[in-house]
């Protein structure tokens, strides 16, 4: 029960703080391309309680619940996306580039696959260090179609290195659905299988699932037997970048985006909570401490000072 | 050619229509053209620009493609030497550059290094970022890369009245040609009362505007920041000429050339970073070709030397415009030019009108 209660409270966290992003992104005050985990939370909140702080985590465009499940820093995050002194780059990198390396998340990058090669090179380095630590690299279906991340998972299996790629496949790049980029019967896991990745597939929405799976992975990984990736299955409930629903487009089935919605990670773990015989109260106490906490973040991202333009040439090299 | 495309009054008719108005020609003059690019055929349809084409040719023509944006130009590249016609469209140019590889050591060499016997008739559209957050990774124009390497050519269009002959020209051509399309230019409408017809022959450098006072050369949306500079300073009683180079060559140069022996005076306006860029070639060859001319050192106008940050705040000093053009005419000069462009207050400055909402 208690850990059904840790799930809800991590994957209703990282929902509410992300539902608070798009409530008050029409302000037009956080001005750059934000990619919400909106319907996605369960991956990362499932694979992150398998990690340690001193695992590294590396992930993509979409990235805020990696982030945020790993330990990054909520303030940083509001205060980034504000454009504020006080985001995790000062107002540098916006959504698409966090870090927070205090909470083990190295960074986020915007080029789609582009950060699957960095993680791999992460995981070299723990490996050559005997560092008895690990390596996340969270990435979507569209990267499994980019070189660089069969280049990589070829390098990782080649050396053995202390990496977990996961996917989460959400059916798609943008608008663009898996049949227009995939053949059809692909499976992401024989593929991964074939590259020398031990893979496995889960309902990336049923986190307890996610976590069980990603335990098990984890510990093979740590214990030096080689790469592994998950593929979480999954669907993101608003647009590809920004705020809103985006339905009204007709690239998604309206059938589908309804079966995917009945199975959002948020509901279903709050029906497993009520029928376990959790008192209701409870739950909206809960709610109740992450929307002050939320509230704070927000405050704290308003009231930042603004980054100083004249210092923008600095930390050019190093 | 489809019908429907073709406005009522040139007027009417903004950049992104007139892109797209060049791709429907195009499919429909040469049968064995294809056009591919993620996105392509979503609802979004690259920003407008590729609307229908999908519906009018066949999604065996035009189709989206997987996030595979290297391996993709390489299988363009293949085709086109094969005898097909291909157009690439990149959302933003920085995501190409994982094809700088087959770009580079293929597409670019191919005709030269096998003697002439092939050839490589591909056009990549790359689109270029600016502002509302873009930051360092969606924001790059990094033009000057692509006109150092011969074999390749580079063109790079700012208005509305040339741009569909610009592109469809860029298409039969049959080498490889990268277009570079600023974002900020999509809705940008027609001034002119006419648009030039799509076979009209292609222009490298255009001169806008006459003037006795100083030579600016400007490409991108620099253009239209150059164009605003002009009118304000000729009511102050200052006249600039206003280059264009469309494409980042040198064969009509002699435009530049003749243009800064009038005046005596060069502001070039780089919409790129301004070390080792085009800036800097227009800036050597002009003192090459006219420095007994020059009554002024040439300057540069251009983006600073590092990425451009995401942060509102941050972005404020990073661009140029208008008044920064004019600040330096006027320096050049040697006068003092009253009052700035009372630029729209409405608009913040990371937007190039409130027509852009975000994201991209
Ligand atoms: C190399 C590259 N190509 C294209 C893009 C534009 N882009 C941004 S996110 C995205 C979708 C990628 O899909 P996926 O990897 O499945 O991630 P999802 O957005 O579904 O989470 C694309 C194509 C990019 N950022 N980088
Ligand atoms: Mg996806």
């Amino acid at each position: 029960m208690n850990k059904l209660l840790a799930y809800y409270h991590d994957v209703l966290r990282i929902r509410l703080i992300e539902e608070a992003i798009a409530t008050r992104y029409s302000d037009q005050q956080m001005r750059c391309p934000t990619h919400l985990s909106i319907g996605q939370e369960a991956a990362a909140v499932g694979v992150s309680r398998s990690l340690r702080v001193t695992d590294n985590v590396y992930s993509s465009h979409r990235a805020h619940a990696h982030y945020l499940a790993k330990g990054g820093s909520l303030k940083a995050l509001i205060a980034e996306l504000y454009g504020k002194q006080d985001g995790c780059t000062g107002g540098r990198g916006g959504s698409m580039h966090l870090t927070d390396l205090d909470a083990g998340f190295i960074a986020s990058t915007a080029i789609v696959g582009n950060s699957i090669p960095l993680a791999v090179g992460n995981a070299l380095h723990q490996q050559v260090q005997r560092l008895d630590h690990i390596t996340v690299t969270y990435f979507g279906d569209g990267a499994t179609e980019e070189g660089s991340f069969y280049e990589a998972a070829n390098f990782a299996a080649l050396k053995q290195l202390p990496v977990l790629f996961v996917c989460e496949n959400n059916r798609f790049s943008v608008y663009s659905p898996m049949t227009v980029r995939q053949p059809s019967g692909r499976s992401i896991v024989e593929l991964s299988r074939a590259i020398g990745l031990r893979a496995e597939e889960v309902d990336g929405n049923d986190v307890e699932a996610v976590h069980k799976a990603s335990e098990t992975l984890v510990d093979k990984v740590r214990k030096g037997e080689g790469p592994a990736l998950l593929e979480c299955h999954t669907y993101r409930h608003r647009e590809h970048c920004g705020p809103n629903f985006d339905d009204q487009l007709g690239y998604r089935a309206p059938e589908e985006v309804e079966q995917w919605m009945q199975r959002d990670p948020v509901t279903q773990l709050h029906n497993k909570l009520v029928s376990a015989g959790v008192d209701e109260s409870r739950l909206v106490l809960l709610k109740q401490q992450i929307e002050d906490e939320i509230y704070e973040a927000f405050a704290f991202a308003k009231a930042s000072s603004t980054p100083n333009p004249d210092y923008n040439d600095r930390y050019l090299y190093a | 050619m489809t019908g429907t495309y073709m406005p009522e009054s040139p007027n009417n008719t903004t950049f992104r229509e007139q892109l797209n108005l060049a791709q429907h020609a195009a499919m429909e003059a040469d049968k064995s053209m294809l056009s591919f690019g993620l996105g392509i055929s979503d609802p979004k349809a690259i920003f407008g620009t590729t609307a229908n084409l999908a519906e009018s040719f066949g999604s065996h023509r035009v189709f989206d493609m997987p996030t595979s944006e290297n391996a993709m130009t390489g299988i363009g590249i293949g085709a086109a030497i094969a005898g097909s016609r291909v157009l690439m469209t990149h959302q933003r140019m920085d995501f190409f550059l994982l094809a700088m590889d087959q770009l580079v050591n293929n597409a670019a060499k191919w005709h030269y290094m096998f003697n002439g016997q092939m050839k490589v008739p591909l056009t990549i559209r790359l689109i270029v970022g600016r502002g509302w957050g873009q930051g360092p990774t969606h924001a790059q124009n990094l033009q000057s890369w692509f006109a150092h390497v011969p074999g390749l050519k580079v063109v790079v269009p700012s208005k509305t009245d040339a741009v569909a002959s610009q592109l469809y020209s860029a298409i039969m051509d049959d080498n490889p040609v990268i277009f570079i399309e600023h974002r900020w230019l999509h809705e940008q409408q027609c001034g002119s009362t006419s648009v030039l017809p799509l076979q009209s022959p292609h222009e490298s450098v255009r001169v806008h505007r006459q003037g006795a006072d100083c030579t600016i050369v400007a490409n991108s949306f620099m253009v239209l920041e150059a164009l605003i500079a002009a009118d304000f300073l000729q009511h102050r009683g200052i006249n600039v000429e206003v280059v264009e180079t469309v494409s980042l060559e040198q064969s009509e140069w002699q435009k530049i050339y003749d243009s800064v022996e009038k005046t005596g005076r060069l502001l070039v306006c780089d919409s790129a970073h301004g070390h080792f860029s085009v800036a800097s070639e227009v800036v050597s060859s002009v003192t090459e070709q006219c420095f007994k001319a020059l009554t002024e050192a040439p300057r540069r106008l251009c983006l600073p030397p590092y990425p451009e940050p995401t942060s509102y705040y941050l972005t404020k000093p990073f661009y140029r415009n208008a008044n920064d053009i004019v600040a330096a005419v006027a320096e050049m000069m040697g006068v003092k030019v009253a009052g700035g462009i009372e630029l729209d207050v409405s608009t913040p400055h990371d937007v190039p009108g409130n027509w852009f909402k975000g994201p991209f």
